[in-house]
Formats: structure tokens, C-alpha cells, sequence
């Protein structure tokens, strides 16, 4: 089974709005990986994300999620969208985990004893529980997201899309959210896809980067493709990389 | 006052009338779509006068208008939300304007314009009870089988439409039930005070930090005490029943937000009370959630006004702030 990619792209080329985000795109992550998406605002991020969730069909090309079409392997993803302002400031973070729990079928938002021990546990993993019994509207965004992430892992996904889960936090909370993640991810052999603005906030997290820049996409190993060479390609402009002693990556452009 | 047949009629429609009403409001409160239901309300005016003008029964105008316009509303969603109030207010000054064209070419239009605008809650005929019952059961049950997606949707809409929730079906069907509970409010309170009916006793469930589900029945509760509370003050004092509900509607608004003894709001206790499966961490909840209670309130009420939420590291020292003024 774990032979089979969590994400196999081939020749993807995706549309929004009559514009195109991503093109000829063919990548293979395997199962366990931890990816690290970036690349600049509005060049495809949530796009590809969307993809992988079914809910944008290529115009070309395939896309497997677990060796299944994405509408079909819905149940094995885990979603953190991104979120600015969510609704429901009077309910708790009890009630916001809960809305999840079999949220697509039609009935009363009931929940069993076993949703309550399955939202306890996804608050647990994440040390969310301490304010999950208080009201949205009173949370700091750094508890929101928490929550986010919690909900994210309820039912134990397989693979897990976190778009720019780390937005928004200061630095020591950033690389806080981000070990913890890479811990779980660890632990329940999960792959995971993180989109994120600052690479430094995953270093050591993560096993790959994936680069996206005028619709192309280049995955790999850090090392390998955060070059100066790789990026300029990847951008058609010249780029600069920089690494402090300590391992930082400074990632530059000319009259950019 | 039970001896008159008029007032147990009357006693009757407010149960139907709450029962769909209160938990629709919970929901409008919730999605922040409480000005849709305002609009929705004048929609329906302008349907019963239009019917009335062409010799059908205003009731099946009311209900026709308003949830054919909701249906509409829901198709057209998902433009950014200041658009969307305009365009909601256009079509609300609109649908008022054919409403006055319609009574203006009307003969006997005094009674039946203030009918209308203020409700008439002691007119209500056995047959007019029975469509206010059909509509209310069969609105429940529709809002039951769909409570879960809908709440779903309207907290986390991507995550629902990554899940395969139709988000525009769900819209649609909602806005329809919100065209529906106007129509019956609008027996009782008149399309004008639809709000202190139907949005008033969601604002309040969510003030007192209700769980979604005890939110909606106590929507609903809360709903029927209004109606009939505002029946037997009408009763009493002989001001009209519109005024009580209206009255009742901002005391209760006010009242779930006060707090007791020292610094305490009723929510937090209530909301402290709800979570049995998770004791350590309830008292702590409880306790800090007093100091913010006048914000969330807002927040609650209009939940676009919510924004501001993206420090993290001020949170703390403005509940501080807070306590300290």
C-alpha cells in the first residue's frame, strides 16, 4: 500500500478564472513525505490545493490522490483552508471541531460519544484543549489556527493540506505550530502539503520543497532546488539564495 | 382570556410561528445574513399586496413572494459582502415602492396596509392556522434534515465544499425557509417587526454562548415566549401585540448580555455549564471568558464586525486592559 504515491500529478494543467495557474506540471510524492509548497501570492498555491481536494478538475492531465481519483480520496484528506474570518464567534472551539464530524450528510448536528473522543484527541494533539471550551470570537489568531489544525486531523487522514497554516503567527509560534505538525505528521505516517511564505519556518520540518512560479512547479529535495541556478530557472529572473552560517535561507531577487 | 375563540387561534399560530421562526434566526444570526431576512420581509409585502391586487388571498402572496425571492437570493450568493448589502437594499427599497404602487391602486387599502405592515395576530382564521401549521412543520423538518450541512457550511465553507457539501443548494434551500418564516412572522408582528421575532431570539441563544443544538431549541423557546408574552401584555394593557414582541425582543436582546454580580455575564455561566465532558478546563473557560463579553456580543450580533482577530499576542493584554477599565 505504501507503495502507491499520496500524490501522483501527470501533465497537469489547471484553469481559474479562464487563466492559467499551473501548466504541464508532472510530480510523484510518496506517502509519508512532508512537502513544503511555495511561491509567490496568487501563483497557484490554493489552486493546486484545490486540485488535490477534486474540487478544481485539471484541464488537462491526471491527478491520483492514494491511487484514486481526488473526489474519491476525499475521506483520506485532511483541509485547513485558508481562513480569515470564519463565522460563528459565539460558538466554542467544541462546537467548531464538531460542525466537521459527518458535516456532508443531511441530519441534526448530533454528536456520539465516539465524535467526542475523536475531537478530544485531534485537540489533544495539537494542546488545544485548554481553550476549546471557550468562544471563537474571543480566541487569538495563533488559537484559531491551532483549532484549524486540530480539525484538520480529526478521523486521522492520510494526507493532510494545511494552506498557510503558519500566516499570521509571530516566529516563535510559527516554528512551534510547525514541530508540532511535523511531529504528528511523524508519528501517524501522514503526508503532508504546507503551503508557506517563509521557508526558514520549515526547515528541518520538511523532507521536500515544492517551488511554484509561472505555472511550473519544481519538487525537491531543499538543498536541490532552493539554488540560486534552480529558482532563476524557475522564475525566468535572476534570484539569489543566500545561507547564513546557521543554515538560514535568505531567498532574494533583483529588481524584484 | 382563553374563552375567546380569537385568542386561542391567536395562542396557536405563535407556537407555529416560533417553532420555524426561532431556529431560522438562530442560522441568520449565524451566517450573518440578518439583513437578507429584513429585505425578505418587504419582498413579502410587496408579494401580499400584489396578490390582494389581483384577487388572491394575501396570505399566498406573502408566502409566495418571500420564498421565491429567498430562493433567488441564495442563487446569486457569494459576492463580497458589501455588494451584496447594497444590492440587498436596492431590491428592498424596491419591493417596499411596488408595495405602496399596489395599495394606491387599491380601494380598501387603510385597513389591510396596517394589516400587513403591523400584523394582525387576533385576525388569524382556523384556515389561515392550518397553512401557518403546514408551513411550520414541514419548514422544521426541512431545517432538521439540513441543520448539519448548513452548519457546517456556514462555519467553515471551503472545508464543507472540499467535503462535497453543495454549498449553493444549501444557500438556496435556506434562504427559502428564511422567505417561509417571514411569511408567518409577518401574521403576527407584521413585515416590518419580522426582525424582533425571528432574529432577535437566534441574537439572544447566541449571546448566552448556547451549543448549536440547545441554540436552536432555545431559539425557538425563546421565540414563543415573545409572541406569547407580547399576547397576554396585549391583553392586558391593550397596546398592540407588535409593540410587546418588538419590546420584549430588545429587553431580552439587552438582557443576555448583562452581567451578574461582580463582572460575571449570564452567558459565561451558561456557557461554562455546557461542556460536561471536559471539566479542568471549563472553570478556566469561564473565567476568562468574562472579560471580552461586550465584544463578542458584538461579534456575535454581526459577525462581519468580527474582523481584528490576527494578533495573537494582544489578546491577552487586552482582556487585561479590559478588566482593568
Amino acid at each position: 500500500m505504501t507503495d502507491t504515491p499520496a500524490i501522483a500529478c501527470e501533465g497537469v494543467t489547471l484553469e481559474r478564472d479562464g487563466r492559467t495557474v499551473l501548466a504541464d506540471v508532472s510530480l510523484t510524492i510518496p506517502q509519508g513525505c512532508f512537502v513544503g509548497l511555495f511561491g509567490a501570492n496568487g501563483s497557484g498555491k490554493t489552486t493546486f490545493l484545490r486540485a488535490l481536494l477534486g474540487l478544481l478538475p485539471p484541464t488537462q492531465g491526471r491527478i491520483t490522490v492514494m491511487g484514486q481519483p481526488p473526489a474519491q480520496a476525499a475521506c483520506h484528506v485532511g483541509y485547513m483552508p485558508q481562513v480569515r474570518t470564519p463565522a460563528g464567534a459565539s460558538l466554542t472551539g467544541y462546537d467548531l471541531l464538531g460542525s466537521d464530524i459527518r458535516g456532508d450528510r443531511w441530519g441534526l448536528p448530533w454528536l456520539r460519544a465516539s465524535d467526542r473522543a475523536a475531537i478530544k484527541e485531534a485537540l489533544e494533539a495539537v494542546d488545544a484543549t485548554v481553550f476549546a471550551a471557550r468562544r471563537l470570537g474571543e480566541l487569538s489568531g495563533g488559537e484559531r489556527q491551532r483549532l484549524l489544525i486540530a480539525q484538520a486531523l480529526i478521523g486521522n487522514p492520510r494526507l493532510l493540506l494545511l494552506d498557510e497554516p503558519l500566516a499570521s503567527l509571530d516566529p516563535v509560534r510559527m516554528r512551534d505550530v510547525a514541530e508540532r505538525i511535523g511531529t504528528i505528521a511523524r508519528a501517524r505516517g501522514m503526508t503532508v502539503i504546507c503551503s508557506a511564505h517563509d521557508l526558514n519556518a520549515l526547515t528541518g520540518v520538511m523532507d521536500s520543497v515544492l517551488y511554484v512560479a509561472r505555472g511550473h512547479a519544481r519538487l525537491g529535495p531543499v538543498d536541490e532546488v532552493v539554488t540560486s541556478a534552480s529558482l532563476s530557472a524557475l522564475y525566468g529572473a535572476p534570484v539569489e539564495v543566500c545561507r547564513s552560517p546557521s543554515g538560514r535561507i535568505l531567498v532574494a531577487a533583483d529588481g524584484l | 382570556m382563553l374563552e375567546y375563540e380569537f385568542m386561542r387561534t391567536a395562542f396557536a399560530a405563535s407556537v407555529f410561528v416560533a417553532l420555524l421562526a426561532g431556529p431560522v434566526g438562530w442560522f441568520l444570526v449565524l451566517r450573518g445574513q440578518a439583513f437578507a431576512g429584513h429585505a425578505l420581509s418587504h419582498i413579502a409585502f410587496a408579494g401580499a399586496a400584489g396578490a390582494v391586487l389581483a384577487g388572491f388571498s394575501p396570505l399566498l402572496g406573502l408566502f409566495g413572494a418571500s420564498v421565491i425571492a429567498g430562493g433567488a437570493m441564495g442563487a446569486i450568493e457569494g459576492r463580497a459582502s458589501a455588494q451584496r448589502d447594497v444590492a440587498i437594499g436596492l431590491v428592498l427599497s424596491l419591493a417596499l415602492g411596488f408595495g405602496v404602487l399596489f395599495l394606491h391602486l387599491m380601494t380598501r387599502s387603510a385597513s389591510l396596509a396596517n394589516a400587513l405592515l403591523f400584523g394582525n395576530v387576533l385576525g388569524v382564521s382556523p384556515s389561515m392556522l392550518v397553512s401557518l401549521g403546514v408551513f411550520a412543520v414541514g419548514g422544521v423538518a426541512l431545517l432538521a434534515v439540513m441543520s448539519r450541512p448548513l452548519l457546517f457550511a456556514s462555519l467553515q465553507p471551503e472545508l464543507a465544499e472540499a467535503r462535497g457539501v453543495k454549498l449553493r443548494l444549501l444557500s438556496m434551500l435556506f434562504l427559502m425557509l428564511v422567505g417561509a418564516a417571514t411569511a408567518e412572522c409577518a401574521q403576527i408582528t407584521g413585515v416590518l417587526l419580522v426582525f424582533a421575532l425571528m432574529v432577535g431570539p437566534g441574537a439572544v441563544a447566541h449571546r448566552l454562548g448556547l451549543s448549536p443544538l440547545a441554540g436552536l431549541v432555545g431559539s425557538a423557546v425563546f421565540a414563543l415566549v415573545e409572541a406569547w408574552g407580547g399576547l397576554v401584555l396585549s391583553w392586558w394593557t391593550d397596546a398592540p401585540v407588535s409593540f410587546w414582541i418588538a419590546l420584549l425582543g430588545a429587553v431580552a436582546y439587552v438582557l443576555s448580555g448583562v452581567r451578574i454580580g461582580r463582572g460575571f455575564p449570564a452567558s459565561a455561566c451558561l456557557a461554562a455549564g455546557r461542556e460536561s465532558w471536559d471539566k479542568p478546563e471549563r472553570q478556566q473557560a469561564s473565567t476568562r471568558g468574562t472579560d471580552n463579553d461586550a465584544r463578542n456580543a458584538v461579534a456575535c450580533g454581526w459577525s462581519g464586525s468580527a474582523g481584528g482577530y490576527d494578533g495573537n499576542a494582544g489578546s491577552g493584554a487586552e482582556s487585561s486592559r479590559r478588566r482593568g477599565g
